[in-house]
């Protein structure tokens, strides 16, 4: 995994996308770490809220239970199946007493539920339970029980903030941990798998350039070996038409006047020749420029 | 969260003491059959005729004559059918006949609590959310 990249063209512009990509990945990174801390804060809160409730519910519970069982006393404990069939025969309405409304938290863009108990005094089944015996304990009886489910509402609204957190917070966790493992380092590959690549773009490129330049110092070198040459030959060529024409020079001086046309013709040959080799120096020039370019 | 809005309801799987104890608390709510069929459907649309709890929001579970597969049914109406329950009380004892059920059940709504019953003190290890509270706390 530490190796993987995305496939991309190693080009500037997938450079930028990246490096942007990058930017981004890290900046999301922040604030979801951010967010897991704030909801963690909040859970630890209702952790240990939940648990001193719990605790507290057990020893209210049985204070309850002692009151039912002061009731059974109070009712003749052989009634006590009568007792409870009455008590639930006369549950009648279909809207009860306690009913709970649901309310919405936002802890940082989670809506936890609250829940509220909510008793409506009007509505009372048992007006008509322990009328002969034990209407005092039956009073204390409901006091109690209703007291016990608000608490228990408490908790329970709790409970489902707990819940509903715990999802959110592995979910959030589990995003800040992809980021951070997943994404980061693959964008980070490829940044550097495209750097690289471009580097060696460069480099290439760079070769190629000193190639080109050092091919060309040499065309231009043995054009210059060539033209010294081709001086060197004109020069020569002067050089012995002149020592012909010297020597002529000498035999007319010494045989006086026939000789002296030939002579004469020869230097115009001597000078076609001259203008022959003149005019073929800027042809070879071009020539030698032509192969450079195409080079 | 509008559905959540609609859930009012505390609905009891108890013995015969906490169940009553609870109903004498005003908990209880039962379709009103006789004055009309619509007002009963109403309130719970997706509960069957032949239903164990028939519409309640209570149910007495005696270990010693109650079949578990009934108690499950009723858990399973509890938690899934019926749309109008925010909270479900469930004796600790009665909870552990069925404790796969409850571990594997995790959504929000409704919420279920552990209470303990009058013959059987309670014990927070076998809470499946105190459990939870404990790991999570690392103790």
């Amino acid at each position: 995994m530490s190796n993987a990249r995305e496939q991309v063209f190693p080009t500037r512009m997938t450079l930028t996308t990246m490096k942007l990509k990058l930017k981004g990945a890290q900046q999301g990174h922040s604030l979801l770490k951010r967010k897991s801390e704030a909801l963690t804060k909040k859970f630890r809160e209702i952790l240990k809220k939940i648990q001193l409730a719990k605790l507290q519910c057990g020893k209210l519970m049985s204070l309850a239970f002692f009151t039912m069982t002061e009731l059974n006393q109070a009712n003749g404990i052989s009634n006590q199946d009568l007792l409870y069939l009455n008590i639930m025969n006369n549950v009648t309405t279909s809207k009860p007493r306690v009913s709970i409304n649901a309310k919405v938290e936002n802890v940082s863009g989670v809506f936890l539920p609250i829940l509220e108990s909510n008793i409506d005094n009007s509505i009372n089944d048992f007006k008509l339970i322990g009328l002969g015996k034990s209407s005092n304990q039956v009073n204390k009886c409901i006091e109690i029980y209703s007291k016990i489910l608000e608490t228990l509402v408490e908790l329970a609204s709790l409970q489902t903030g707990f819940i509903t957190l715990d999802d959110v917070i592995k979910i959030t966790n589990r995003r800040v941990n992809a980021i951070e493992h997943v994404i980061i380092p693959r964008t980070e590959n490829t940044i550097s798998y495209i750097n690289s690549e471009l580097d060696e773009l460069d480099r290439e490129e760079f070769y190629r350039l000193k190639k080109v330049q050092e091919k060309k110092q040499q065309k231009e070198a043995d054009q210059m070996l060539s033209d010294k040459k081709k001086k060197a030959e004109e020069k020569f060529n002067m050089e012995q038409l002149r020592q012909k024409l010297e020597a002529k020079a000498v035999i007319n001086e010494q045989e006086e006047e026939e000789p002296e046309k030939e002579s004469k013709e020869e230097q115009q040959d001597g000078q076609d020749e001259e203008k022959v080799e003149k005019n073929d120096e800027p042809k070879d020039i071009l020539g030698g420029d032509e192969e450079g370019v195409i080079f | 969260m509008s559905s959540d809005q609609n859930r009012t309801l505390v609905a009891v799987i108890g013995d015969e003491d906490t169940t009553t104890g609870f109903l004498l608390a005003g908990i209880g709510a039962v379709p009103e059959k006789s004055a009309n069929e619509d007002a009963s459907a109403a309130i719970n649309d997706s509960t069957v005729s032949n239903d164990v709890t028939s519409g309640k929001n209570f149910y007495i579970y005696n270990e010693n004559k109650s079949p578990v597969e009934e108690l499950l049914q009723v858990f399973e109406t509890f938690t899934s059918k019926r749309k109008d329950i925010a909270l479900i009380l469930i004796n600790q004892h009665i909870a552990n006949a069925i404790r796969a059920q409850i571990d594997s059940f995790t959504d929000p709504f409704p919420a279920i609590l552990e209470i303990p019953s009058k013959d059987h003190p309670y014990d927070p290890e076998q809470d499946s959310v105190l459990k939870k509270v404990k790991k999570l706390i690392g103790e």
